[in-house]
């Protein structure tokens, strides 16, 4: 994939590489946590990515993956002691778990297209109604980690400054994003679009469809519940109400739709596009000296309206043809093949 | 079940599929009703029958993608019944299913290498790559071409060529002419021949009874999922009570 962009797009992306490198040194406090919360759905919207995207399957409930993860490091880091990183694996291995039930439950028994997603929905929310009884997790009163005042950042324990949560999700964004791109070029990545284009022809060539399918899912739950291991050490707080709140896994899944579903690249535009859109609106709102309630969202909602209206497949396709990053689709004498826009 | 025997005596060609007493139902409604088919060792067999009449069914029930609930499915000797399709595809059972299910986002070339994935195809998927664009070199030539953006016989061609990725030695066709123009099924029957003279086995499947009696060494009459009739092609098209029911004669 990268290799086969052009030097053009690789120049654009080294540029990005390095702006975002240098951030914390020429942006304010504020900008820096707008780049935290890009850098958040970026990341989230391409662990949801592998599975719609890629593998055709709808989660509508990300936002379990992203709670599972979040409670459990918490948990054990407040009752054990037990420090993010260990959590991490804790989480991801849980997370991971329930993904594999709702997929051996929807796959096994041929659970599809809206009635898969809708089984994603209740699973969220059980979970949601369980996490609001479960006084060991402080219930719906919510969960908190302890806050002090630190001289150093402390890596190890994600206790620290703004600058390092920076980085470290500009790291598990990068992370995932190599992780993608390398994914689809493996023999899974291939049957995963094979899988999306039409269920049954590739079954038809042999592809087992279950397996890949299980795969998928267990890669984005894994990937998304460390999504939620961060939240809970950056914000230090947890609520069933808002980790695991529908509203969250829509939240998720806006940056791919408007970046660009099954796209490597749509998932960090759209989470720019989105969280840039939402400040820019509050910003001109207070310029203008409006102030209706609810304005906000019938213009954040009338923007994605057009978004979707006009550029069905997302922005980023067309603004990579439009800035010539890729060659345009067509007969190619190389033999090279052109997948998606971004390679 | 009437069988027309047209060459008495003639000794049957070792089997390479055979289907002994096949039922297959869905939920209660019933598909296949104690259907027994045989295919010999390259033989073009033709399965012929109206809408509904199990035609299908059939095919996927062979491939493993539907469970049938008696009968036994047997492939080179080597009893395959309820395998799922990822084993049988993976002992050369190839199929090219109905309504040419070409990946369409994915280019000409990456449809043809995900036909070559399969463990038995994997080592000679560049070999069979070239083999296929000698056979369909409109495809060599777009093979860079998203395959959705493919003219319908080339979408044919793009499923059959993915098809011999997989190195089958056996192929069902499901209805490989529906609603391509006249002189494109002409190209697809050539193709289906030619594959055959290079000693592939085929079970065809058609709507177009004309055509495929034609083309098959053997003929079976599907009717509501019972088969109703057999013979070599040949006797099938001179039978009275097929060329009335299918050839509207």
């Amino acid at each position: 994939m990268f290799s086969q962009i052009n030097p053009r797009a690789r120049g654009l992306l080294a540029a990005l590489a390095l702006l975002l490198l240098i951030l914390p040194w020429i942006a304010n406090n504020y900008v820096l946590s707008v780049a935290v919360l890009i850098l958040y759905f970026a990341y989230t919207g391409q662990a949801w990515n592998v599975m719609m995207g890629f593998c055709g399957q709808l989660s509508l409930g990300h936002s379990l993956y992203v709670g599972i993860g979040g409670y459990s490091a918490a948990a054990l880091f407040v009752h054990f002691g037990i420090g993010p990183w260990g959590g991490a694996l804790v989480a991801v291995a849980a997370s991971m778990l329930v993904g594999a039930i709702i997929g051996f439950l929807a796959f096994r028994f041929g659970i599809g297209g809206v009635y898969f997603a809708l089984l994603t929905i209740a699973f969220a929310e059980f979970t949601r109604l369980g996490f609001d009884h479960w006084q060991w997790l402080g219930a719906s009163g919510g969960f908190f980690l302890p806050v002090k005042q630190r001289e150093f950042n402390d890596l190890l324990n994600l206790r620290g400054s703004p600058v390092m949560f920076y980085y470290v999700m500009l790291a598990l964004a990068t992370a995932a994003l190599a992780f993608c791109t390398w994914l689809l070029r493996t023999r899974i990545g291939y049957y995963w679009l094979a899988i999306r284009e039409d269920q049954q022809a590739a079954q038809a060539l042999g592809i087992n469809t279950f397996r890949c399918k299980m795969i998928a899912v267990l890669i984005s739950s894994g990937m998304t519940s460390l999504a939620g291991v961060f939240f809970a050490f950056y914000y230090n707080n947890l609520f069933p109400e808002q980790i695991f709140n529908m509203g969250r896994s829509i939240e998720i899944i806006l940056g791919p739709i408007i970046g660009g579903i099954g796209t490597l690249f749509g998932p960090i535009l759209g989470a720019a596009l989105l969280a840039l859109l939402a400040d820019g609106i509050t910003e001109l709102m207070a310029q203008i000296g409006i102030e209706l309630p609810g304005i906000k969202q019938v213009f954040y909602g009338s923007c994605l309206l057009l978004v979707t209206m006009f550029l069905p497949n997302g922005v980023w396709p067309a603004l990579a043809r439009r800035l010539g990053l890729v060659s345009a689709p067509g007969p190619d004498p190389a033999g090279n093949t052109v997948r998606h826009p971004d390679g | 079940m009437n069988r027309l025997d047209d060459m008495p005596g003639a000794a049957p060609a070792r089997p390479i599929l055979s289907i002994r007493n096949l039922d297959l139902y869905y939920g209660d409604a019933q598909a296949l009703d104690d259907v027994s088919i045989e295919v010999g060792e390259g033989q073009i067999v033709a399965i012929i029958g109206a809408n509904g009449a199990g035609k299908t069914s059939l095919i996927r029930a062979v491939a493993g993608i539907e469970k049938p609930r008696a009968g036994r499915i047997v492939f080179r000797g080597q009893d395959v019944t309820g395998l799922e399709s990822f084993a049988t595809c993976n002992l050369g059972l190839g199929q090219v299913a109905e309504g040419r299910q070409i990946f369409p986002t994915l280019s000409v070339l990456e449809n043809l290498q995900v036909g070559a994935m399969l463990p038995r195809a994997r080592a000679k998927a560049q070999r069979t790559q070239e083999e296929v664009y000698a056979m369909f070199p409109r495809l060599a030539e777009r093979r860079g071409q998203l395959a959705g953006t493919l003219s319908g016989g080339e979408q044919q061609m793009l499923a059959i060529g993915r098809c011999l990725m997989g190195q089958p030695e056996f192929i069902m066709f499901d209805e490989p002419s529906l609603g391509l123009a006249p002189t494109v099924v002409q190209e697809v029957f050539q193709t289906i021949r030619k594959l055959n003279a290079r000693g592939l086995a085929i079970l065809l499947v058609e709507q177009n009874v004309a055509l495929s009696l034609k083309l098959a060494a053997h003929a079976y009459v599907l009717e509501n999922g019972r088969v109703v009739m057999s013979g070599s092609g040949a006797a099938l098209l001179s039978d009275d009570r097929v060329r009335r029911a299918y050839l509207g004669l």
